[in-house]
């Protein structure tokens, strides 16, 4: 049988170093923004007492849900024995650990008092979701490194099975915590719903393989490494199941906020008459992250047309991720802009702006540090793949083909044999 | 998996595969120790709550609490607020990004015309979602119901800004000049209404119940609602009150007549 061969990238390139250099800078920037609000404190930035989170805490959760999701690739190999996947475990290991911390870099960079983090360890409080989320975060970065070190000792390789799991379970407890970060706020009528704990896994699992499919397909082709049309045709189809299972949840959870009436003023307000949360929800949540990708994932391509296939791959797989961001947007920065209901059925004014939409212009500290965030992910992902094997030198159709087929016996006695040495 | 890989100890060392029962086991083995190891934190720290503190509800002797008649509250005046913002160092200007510790609220019932204007402040919540929200537990009810943010344990996330359904939290977002030593204010953390609890450890009336009183309209009445002879708690038996948002069963120390 053939064994998938992994080598480190040769990262020579001045396109590598180039990318290295822009990352790292966008991330300087990042805590130079937020040293910056730290010393002139949070006015220099859109957020107020109205919007209470914004930019950062978008791309944060954001890159939170698409870490948890990006570790699915390698759960489909190692928990469901789906071996075609197998080659690419590394890489969504690497990417899930890439994009938490990313996330967890704009979460604690835009606290009011970052350096006060160490309390949340010191005094945890455990009716909380978010001191939960502290344990659940750091246990999976924990648990992918466990894992990602089990896949790449080949002594370790017959466990590697077991920390799958682990990490599969994990991830499924920690992106219901994030999505209970909202589903907990009972006050507010766009977040108290239990839909929403699902309605993140499922996001996940759509932003996720978004994610790893752009950084697997368009990185393979700088790199020169191939990419066989089989495997694009399964990523595709893939993708295509779970974007059109988050606009199941999507649909799910705004049609029971619409059957209880207490919660039809948020709905009218995020469906039809929101502004630029209603354009970002039909334009960019529904059209551009589901109907689109729908389309160009679910067209009909020959199967040996990789170009064809890649591209539709490609362009779908980006449309996921813009329509993730609208869908953060909307539920975050809608749910706050949205009044609270202190009294229902009256019309409330005050000096605090109750009653009243929010308004919320992101200001660039805030901006450049939710940037920032991404740009940290992918300096992991690039320093990453240059220090460790984690890209396979190939993913032509003959190689996972070969990997994906059942061994003969002989060769798996061969294997024994291997590992008992 | 297929038939013919069953009984085989070790299939693939790259692939690492297991035999279907063994790999379901396993499944199963592992779900359970990630739920145990998940769950054993959180059900050890309310069982200790419960068991220890003799639960939740145990009647404190004292719970500080206001009752607020919004029918003796004068539109247009707000002594109360200015008294707070004098008292407690805070800004005058009710700009987008500055605290607001108690603001006056006018509602009006689209339907009949009905308007009341009355303040808003923290409601000192008996299961404030303040409270159990705050990763760091910054945020915290005294055993007398006063509801307060320790300052040097908050790390400015603003989680108890999202979940107050009272709008009863502020953020600092700017350098705070003008602090009073009993009042003690922090760029980057949370803050709100503390019922002036250092004029209460001393005998007196928070400051905007003062106000209210100084200005004739005694709209605002102070209390321990817990003694059944203070003057709160005999007028609350009397009068018909609510609270703000009482299906979300929070407990408001808070009471409202006339709304």
């Amino acid at each position: 049988m053939t064994k998938v061969a992994y080598r480190e990238i040769a990262g020579q390139s001045a396109g590598y170093w180039a990318a290295v250099v822009a990352c790292a800078l966008m991330a300087a920037v990042g805590v130079g923004s937020a040293f910056y609000m730290r010393a002139e404190g949070h006015h220099v930035t859109g957020m107020n007492n109205q919007i209470v989170w914004g930019m950062p805490h978008v791309f944060a959760v954001f890159l939170i849900v698409a870490a948890s999701g990006a570790l699915n690739v390698a759960s489909i190999a190692s928990v469901f024995g789906r071996s075609l996947y197998k080659p690419l475990a590394r890489l969504s290991g690497l990417l899930a650990i890439a994009l938490l911390i990313g996330g967890l870099w704009n979460l604690v960079l835009d606290l009011g008092r970052p350096g006060h983090i160490l309390a949340a360890v010191l005094y945890p409080n455990f009716r909380s979701i978010f001191a939960w989320n502290i344990y659940l975060y750091t246990g999976f970065l924990v648990i992918v490194g466990f894992y990602l070190w089990f896949m790449m000792e080949r002594r370790l390789n017959p466990h590697t099975h077991k920390v799958g799991v682990l990490a599969f379970l994990w991830r499924l407890v920690l992106t219901t915590g994030t999505g209970s970060i909202f589903g907990f706020l009972a006050a507010r009528s766009a977040y108290d719903s239990a839909v929403l704990a699902p309605l993140f896994i499922l996001t996940s699992f759509a932003l996720g393989l978004a994610i790893f499919a752009l950084v697997l397909v368009a990185g393979f082709e700088t790199l020169g490494r191939p990419v066989g049309a089989r495997l694009l045709a399964r990523l595709r189809q893939l993708l295509a199941v779970f974007v059109a299972a988050v606009l199941y949840f999507v649909a799910v959870y705004h049609l029971t906020n619409i059957y209880m009436a207490g919660h039809r003023g948020i709905e009218s307000f995020v469906l039809l008459n929101g502004g630029i949360y209603t354009g970002l929800f039909w334009l960019g949540q529904v059209g551009i992250g589901g109907a689109v990708p729908l389309v160009l994932l679910l067209r009909r391509v020959p199967r040996d047309d990789t170009t064809r296939l890649r591209r539709s791959l490609l362009a779908g797989a980006a449309a996921v991720v813009a329509g993730g961001l609208c869908q953060f947007y909307v539920l975050i920065i809608g749910g706050q802009a949205y009044p609270l209901k202190m009294f229902p059925g009256m019309v409330v004014r005050s000096s605090f702006y109750d009653g009243v939409v929010h308004s919320y212009i992101p200001r660039w500290p805030e901006t450049v540090l939710a940037l920032s965030g991404v740009a940290v992910a992918a300096l992991i992902v690039l320093i990453g793949v240059r220090l460790l094997p984690f890209l396979p030198e190939g993913l032509a159709d003959e190689v996972v083909s070969a990997h994906g087929a059942r061994p003969p016996a002989a060769e798996a006695e061969t294997a024994k044999t291997a590992v008992g040495a | 998996m297929n038939d013919e890989r069953r009984g085989q100890p070790l299939i693939d060392a790259v692939a690492g595969d297991e035999a279907p029962d063994s790999a379901r086991r396993r499944l199963l083995k592992m779900a359970g120790a990630a739920v145990a190891l998940t769950l054993a934190p959180g059900v050890t720290v309310l069982a200790r709550d419960l068991v220890l503190k003799g639960g939740r509800k145990a009647r404190s002797p004292v719970r500080y609490g206001l009752l607020i008649d919004a029918n003796a509250c004068k539109t247009g005046c707000d002594a109360c607020v200015r008294a707070c913002q004098d008292y407690n160092g805070l800004s005058h200007d009710p700009g987008p990004d500055n605290a607001q510790w108690i603001r006056k609220v006018t509602i009006t019932d689209p339907g009949t015309g009905f308007t009341r204007s009355f303040p808003v402040m923290c409601q000192h919540c008996e299961d404030g979602a303040c409270v159990d929200v705050c990763p760091t537990g910054a945020s915290f009810r005294r055993p007398d119901g006063i509801v307060l943010v320790d300052k040097h344990r908050c790390i400015g996330c603003r989680y108890c800004l999202m979940a107050c359904p009272y709008k009863a939290r502020s953020f600092v977002g700017r350098v705070v000049t003008d602090q009073r030593p009993w009042a003690p204010r922090g760029k980057g953390t949370a803050e709100g209404c503390t019922m002036c609890v250092e004029r209460v450890m001393a005998g007196k009336q928070p400051a905007c119940v003062a106000a209210c009183q100084k200005a004739g309209h005694k709209a605002m009445m102070f209390g321990n609602l817990h003694d059944p002879k203070s003057a709160i708690a005999v007028r609350l038996s009397k009068v018909a009150t609510t609270t703000i948002r009482a299906d979300l069963g929070m407990g408001p120390g808070v009471h409202y007549r006339g709304i």
